[in-house]
């Protein structure tokens, strides 16, 4: 009911210049552009509140032997650490770059349910100044990792319910932006512009959105089941009374292996969007692209498990999700192999955003195989729970995901401000990011084969030297995206203005519109043959 | 502003890497894979996780090799021209089938060592283990022997912040327990693995077992030792403040030595990280942990 009172009332605020006023424009704001600024702004804060907690954890890894936090701190911060990334920095980013680009890739003015929009930006802040608030809670901030697997996570200090809250929140936040993404997609595209002829970017985010709509919901039930057990004598994951602990993991795991892919898919979108422009040739095999995509999300569905090999689990179990999770392979193959098509007999230019796409491809391969051998259940009997885990997804996340959310800002970022960025600040923070991101999480495939476990505060010293090493890359890494703020300060503030096209390759209609795009997009909509 | 940024950037690299290469000599060991395993299905496993190592390997290098050989040669610089190509059904179908192709004869040899991972039948001992927060116990169904197992005290005294202790100075650093869990060789050894409070997780890398340990349930698991030795381990899932701190010790000995240590005439000997010959007559640490209990 309120979403159509909302997406009425909308058709009244036409207007082609921001408010004046700072309230107006930032707080109240129903604007597709601001709210996905505040989105993108937002998650970069939080990539560097995640990535200080990152370095403290490396930084207490460096050598053997506690140095700087205590056990249950350490613990702490592996936990928030991953909950603010995936969260907060990663799951956000995306939807500031849907917020941006969905309305002027098919054709709209606005989003459909702008004041929705704004509702479910402020509620992830609020849903973060919580859990961020938990760390000066007694009992510190939840300790029991981010899969706050029981009866563990019911350890929790007074930081428990917040963290429930928090999660609730959140969900309610996500779920609301995937409707408002479905509801512009399915009703707001240009005429002509069938679903086939959508840019991969907006296919890959109305894939994401279902995925979002169907498993937030499932997180939500999860936590809430943690909440009964804890303060409402429920024993739903407590064998004393009935329940089983490993019941909470696959509950968990039927969320968190969609969630999985809620963040790669759009960063498959952005890719496939930047490839093209930069070889000059029209994405190779866009209807198996699509279709991959569609397959990747139904086969996440059925893999959960694959997480939870050493639980316990019957032998049929085992083989099922096994050879579905070896499944994924293949349409995930095909995209990589369509990617390297793309760029096949091209025109190929080496500017930031494709520099940033072509690590993606690479570096996502290298997760993706390590994903693989994660697959295989009596090798990842061995696997599971060591640095190994550890290294393969974060080859997915970082190479993989957030280096698409780095391109995707490189790329659009003259269309949005209207100026280039500085050329050369952007290809020194790829070096040093593409470099340095192997010096932090290759020695980790290493330590994990060797024996180390994941999420220890302290290590046997044979594996101090890896560490050594993987610590240095992090501090150097972390470090190097300082340099992302300044290329994207370099285009805010820029001096040499950009074209309406910027990019000589690049097609689609949000080039067609001036740069710096208007406050509304399209307020009549395109034509498309 | 380029400049500005480079300078400190090249200065922090060096200083970094100076920092490592100061590093004690102590910490040295570059293994890059699985530990040589000690039992039965070890080399089976391995073989496993070595074959699926090599076929990603060779298909990730051809994947590399083409990508880079396409910016080599299809670059504006290079004066290359676009082709307008947007697809092609039979390249797609062929690059759909080979991975699938690989993937079945992969999952063949996969399945086939599930099943003896599985297989807990004709166990000559049986073991229960529990996880606690955090230290492990180990019962001997069959046997009148029951005790805990836990960090031992030298690594316990280092591993507190800013001890002043070097870990390096320390024998097995986190991996040295009080009493070990004592197993002949050439005997199928079945694990019943549950825990106390948290879960926990089982697992000592060069017997190639892990299992979880779930309070109220009870897993099983299994390994045959072929070789006598100490292998070492760690708890392996996330079970609060010390769970870097609850190593698992697995002395694999001899038929006889086994049977002596069950009558109380073998005990562990944290200094020298081995079981020694004890009195007998003094030898009631196992009774000791009954009664306390
Ligand atoms: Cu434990």
């Amino acid at each position: 009911m309120t979403d159509q009172t909302a997406a009425h009332d909308h058709h009244g605020d036409h207007h082609d210049a921001p408010p004046s006023n700072f309230l107006d424009r930032w707080v109240f704001t129903t604007n597709h552009k601001d709210i996905g600024t505040l989105y993108l702004i937002f998650s970069l804060v939080m990539f560097f509140v995640g990535g200080t907690m990152a370095l403290i954890i490396r930084a207490e890894l460096f050598q053997p032997g506690l140095q700087f936090v205590e056990p249950q701190f350490f613990n702490s911060m592996t936990t928030v650490h991953a909950l603010v990334m995936v969260f907060g920095a990663v799951m956000p980013a995306f939807v500031g770059l849907a917020n941006w680009l969905i309305p002027m890739m098919v054709g709209a003015p606005d989003m459909a349910l702008p004041r929705m929009n704004n509702w479910s930006f402020w509620l992830l802040v609020a849903a973060f100044t919580i859990l961020v608030s938990t760390l000066f809670m007694p009992g510190g901030a939840p300790a029991g990792g981010w899969t706050l697997y029981p009866p563990l996570v019911l350890q929790t200090g007074d930081a428990f319910p917040f963290m429930v809250f928090a999660i609730h929140i959140m969900g309610a936040s996500s779920i609301m932006g995937s409707i408002n993404v479905i509801v512009t997609i399915m009703n707001m595209r240009a005429p002509g512009m069938t679903l086939m002829k959508m840019p991969m970017f907006v296919w890959t985010w109305l894939i994401t959105a279902y995925l979002l709509i169907a498993v937030m919901p499932v997180l939500a039930g999860a936590v809430t089941m943690l909440l009964t057990d804890r303060y409402f004598g429920t024993s739903f994951f407590n064998a004393a009374g009935g329940g089983d602990p490993v019941l909470f993991q696959h509950v968990f795991w039927f969320f968190g292996h969609p969630e999985v892919y809620i963040m790669i898919l759009p960063a498959f979108g952005v890719v496939s969007q930047i490839i093209p422009t930069f070889s000059r040739k029209p994405l190779f095999g866009y209807s198996s692209m699509v279709y991959a995509t569609a397959s990747i999300a139904f086969l996440s569905f059925i893999v959960w498990a694959h997480h939870m090999f050493t639980t316990g689990m019957p032998i049929a179990g085992q083989l099922f999700f096994m050879l579905a999770t070896m499944l994924i392979a293949i349409p995930t193959a095909v995209k990589i192999f369509n990617w390297l098509s793309t760029m096949w007999k091209g025109e190929l230019t080496f500017e930031t955003p494709m520099l940033f796409s072509i690590a993606f491809v690479l570096l996502f391969t290298i997760g993706g195989f390590s994903g693989l051998m994660l697959a295989i259940a009596p090798a990842d009997y061995q696997y599971h729970d060591t640095y190994f885990v550890v290294a393969h997804f974060h080859y997915v996340l970082v190479p993989g995901a957030v280096f698409t959310l780095m391109a995707a800002a490189y790329y659009w970022l003259p269309k949005w401000t209207g100026y280039m960025y500085n050329e050369k600040i952007g290809k020194l923070h790829f070096w040093c990011s593409a470099i340095f991101v192997n010096v932090l999480f290759f020695p980790q495939h290493f330590v994990g084969l060797a024996g180390m476990p994941r999420r220890i505060p302290d290590y046997p010293t044979q594996f101090a030297d890896f560490n050594a090493i993987s610590s240095v890359g992090a501090f150097l890494f972390g470090f190097s995206q300082l340099l992302f703020v300044a290329a994207i300060w370099s285009s805010v503030k820029g001096k040499q203005k950009a074209t309406d096209q910027v990019w000589d390759g690049a097609k689609g209609l949000e080039w067609t519109l001036p740069s710096p795009a208007p406050y509304h997009s399209f307020n009549e909509p395109p034509h498309i043959d | 502003m380029f400049n500005r940024l480079c300078t400190p950037l090249i200065a922090a690299i060096c200083i970094s890497l100076a920092a490592f290469a100061v590093a004690p000599e102590a910490y040295a060991a570059w293994d890059l894979d699985m530990p040589i395993g000690k039992s039965t299905l070890a080399d089976e496993i391995m073989g496993l996780h070595h074959l699926i190592l090599i076929v990603c390997t060779v298909i990730c290098i051809g994947v590399f090799g083409f990508a880079f050989y396409t910016f080599l040669t299809c670059r504006r610089s290079k004066g290359a021209k676009a082709a307008s190509f947007s697809h092609s059904t039979r390249a797609e179908i062929i690059w759909t089938i080979i991975p699938t192709v690989i993937l079945i004869a992969m999952a063949i040899p996969s399945a086939r060592t599930i099943l003896k991972i599985e297989d807990t039948s004709g166990a000559d001992i049986s073991i229960k283990i529990t996880g606690y927060q955090w230290k492990w116990s180990y019962d001997y169904l069959d046997e009148d022997m029951f005790f805990y197992s836990s960090i031992d005290a030298a690594s316990s005294a280092a591993a507190q912040k800013n001890s002043g202790i070097d870990p390096a100075t320390v024998k097995n650093y986190l991996r040295n327990v009080d009493k070990p869990m004592v197993v002949p060789v050439n005997k199928k050894i079945r694990i019943l693995l549950t825990a106390n409070d948290v879960i926990h997780s089982w697992w000592v890398p060069e017997l190639y077992v892990k299992k979880d340990a779930n309070p109220g349930f009870i897993n099983e698991a299994w390994f045959e030792a072929k070789e006598t030795g100490i292998y070492r381990g760690q708890c392996t899932e996330l079970c609060g403040r010390g769970h870097g701190f609850m190593p698992i010790v697995v002395a694999v000995v001899t038929d006889d030595e086994y049977r002596q240590w069950l009558e109380g005439g073998l005990a562990w000997d944290q200094t020298k990280q081995e079981l020694i010959a004890v009195n007998l007559f003094q030898a009631d640490e196992p009774a000791d942990q009954l009664a306390a209990l």
